[in-house]
């Protein structure tokens, strides 16, 4: 298993714990990840609002470094998979479009040809590693760990593009928390928004969207949420303690980066994993399972 | 088919104190839609149940509710494709309005913001000669030809997330309703209406969340709509918002560095805005203990930076 690995601004800036958690794990399943480093922002769908041409050349140009390597594109972001696949459709499904950003990569003397496919992290475990194999490779079963699967938008939605899960109920992180041996939470928050994306326009909406899900989450008993999306963690995590102030409730919420709860089942070191980067404490989750 | 058990939701405000669940089981006819479940229920187990029909082809737009959380037109709905592993399917009025009996949503709010967009056309010049429609090319309607299927079901309103933490959002059909008429040729007051649409509860604040675009019925793609106002927007140098600032500045800092740096976003997102700023600082200062933020890191930038400053300029201007 060899993949083109597009890590996205997050995990290279305010979230390096999940850059080194995936290279970490990586190895150990058996995933040789070659690091797209010349690869440009996907756009995150924000340079979309501008130009959306600028945001598909930025992106052939991503897959066509992939594609000289005759690999496909891992990330380990639910809004970077959304955004590259996004554009892929677009550039894959009409020549004079492609063509019309393929004069702008030319000049580099670079050009795409509409061969490369864009997955993540989450559907590498289940259709390349396996489940079954996943589960034979945890040292530290997770003891039942009351995980709350938390999506983010764009790695189900809209199933057009993405289809690789149901996008109303999915169930592919739930599968790799039970292979891992931990416990998924089934609540309704677990595909909707966390509210990044407006954060600095209309922070009281964004922290309620988050706040609603953090509390849902709780209110069944999750000791953790899990999330394969950086922006997410953004604002469960880093955000968390600016939430109260427009929900009237405190969480105490420890959120997990998918990799990191992969790491902690296959047995790495908590600290190689980053866990103790969080603003919100991962001592409790750690203890619960390295304890034993 | 085997039995199916659908839980309803009922509400009778006259009598009621508050929602509950019926449980209706029997075995529908091979191919049943999840309206001909309700209208079996209605016809032949309990003719007390309140929801809302006409058409029964996908063309009216009365009968969208919640099938297991996620809004649909029932009638195109089959109910085969949804029932659950445990042999049940829920069903509940439509999200983010009011209800006013079991299925039945009071779609008055849907219909205010419809109308707060002022959804006709306001031409601005004479009509070709007089007595004479406004005549429209089919490329000029192609601009928004897909926004013109709206059968104004509440399908996305119901599933909204900024909605749902914000009821002065315009929501995704009047949005999308909004671009409608900007986009037509016709129409003479596109930067009037777009200077409305700025404000608080307009374009900025959706969320992007998809959810829209998944339930549509039809193919209008509400936050498509958006993205397309928020870019026409623009074009119009109406950029003194946060949301505006938001992109612009999102777009440059990739433009020059090819990876966002976050250090930078915030800052000139909120452009001279000290309370916001303020507000932030606790949390980056605890980020920056943490490593998350490392301020003295010299700025991010990607491995050969230069050809992505190369594509930036030669696209800047949206060509
Ligand atoms: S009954 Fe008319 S759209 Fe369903």
């Amino acid at each position: 298993m060899k993949y083109a690995y597009f890590p996205g601004c997050v995990a290279r800036g305010n979230c390096p714990e999940l850059n080194s958690a995936t290279l970490a794990i990586a190895p150990l399943l058996g995933l040789e990840l070659v690091e797209l480093a010349e690869a440009p922002c996907c756009g995150a769908g924000v340079i979309n609002s501008q130009n959306p041409v600028l945001a598909d050349t930025y992106n052939a140009k991503t897959f066509a470094l992939a594609e000289e390597q005759g690999l496909n594109v891992m990330t380990v972001c639910s809004t970077c998979i959304g955004s590259l696949r996004k554009s892929n459709k677009r550039l894959q499904g009409q020549s004079a479009y492609l063509e019309q950003v393929n004069q702008h990569l030319r000049p580099s003397g670079r050009e795409y040809h509409g061969n490369v496919d864009v997955t993540h992290l989450l559907y590498v475990l289940i259709n390349d590693v396996g489940l079954d194999s996943l589960r034979s490779m945890v040292k530290r079963p997770l003891q039942g760990l009351r995980c709350a699967p938390f999506y983010g938008c764009f790695i189900l939605r809209p199933s057009e593009v993405m289809g690789l899960d149901d996008p109303e109920h999915p169930t592919s992180l739930e599968r790799v928390i039970e292979a891992l041996g931990g416990k998924p939470i089934d609540y309704w928050h677990k595909t909707r928004c966390c509210g990044f994306p407006i954060t600095l326009e209309n922070e009281a909406a964004s922290f309620k969207m988050a706040g609603a899900a953090i509390g849902e989450a709780k209110d069944l008993g999750a000791e953790c949420m899990v999330t394969p999306c950086p922006l997410c963690h953004m604002n469960l995590d880093m955000q968390q303690p600016r939430i109260p102030r427009h929900t009237g409730r405190t969480y105490n919420m420890p959120v997990i980066h998918l990799p990191q709860l992969v790491g902690l089942a296959l047995g790495l070191d908590p600290k190689q994993l980053g866990l103790h980067k969080h603003i919100m404490d991962t001592s409790a989750v750690v203890s619960r399972v390295v304890a034993h | 088919m085997a039995d199916i058990r659908f839980q309803v939701h009922r509400f009778n405000p006259e009598t009621d104190e508050k929602p509950y669940y019926q449980e209706y089981q029997f075995t529908p006819l091979e191919g049943s839609t999840v309206l001909d479940c309700l209208n079996y229920i209605k016809w032949h187990l309990d003719d007390t149940l309140a929801y809302r029909m006409s058409c029964r082809s996908a063309i009216c737009g009365s009968c969208a509710m919640r099938v297991n959380g996620h809004a649909k037109l029932v009638c195109q709905t089959q109910v085969k494709n949804v029932v659950r592993p445990d042999g049940t399917v829920r069903i509940d009025p439509v999200g983010n309005m009011p209800v006013l009996k079991d299925l039945i949503a009071d779609m008055h709010g849907f219909w205010t913001k419809m109308q707060a967009v002022k959804p006709y056309l306001m031409p601005t010049q004479p009509p070709p000669s007089a007595n004479q429609e406004y005549l429209q090319l089919p490329e000029a309607f192609r601009l928004f030809e897909e926004e013109a299927t709206c059968i104004m079901c509440g399908a996305c309103v119901s599933d909204c997330t900024s909605l749902e933490s914000d009821k002065q959002f315009l929501g995704p059909a009047a949005l999308a309703k909004a671009y409608r008429f900007s986009a037509d040729t016709r129409d003479g007051r596109r930067h009037e209406r777009l200077e409305e649409l700025i404000e608080r509860g307009g374009m900025w604040d959706c969320v992007r969340c998809n959810e829209c675009v998944q339930t549509c019925p039809k193919t209008v793609a509400p936050m498509e709509a958006i993205l397309k106002l928020r870019q026409m927007a623009l074009k119009e140098r109406l950029t003194d918002s946060i949301g505006a600032r938001h992109v612009t500045v999102f777009t440059d800092i990739v433009g020059r560095r090819g990876i966002l740096d976050e250090r930078e976003l915030p800052v000139r997102s909120l452009g001279f805005n000290p309370v916001k700023l303020l507000g932030m600082a606790p949390v980056a200062l605890q980020s920056v203990l943490k490593g998350k933020i490392r301020p003295l890191e010299p700025p991010h930038k990607v491995k050969g930076v230069e050809d992505v400053q190369r594509i930036h300029r030669e696209m800047e201007d949206g060509s």
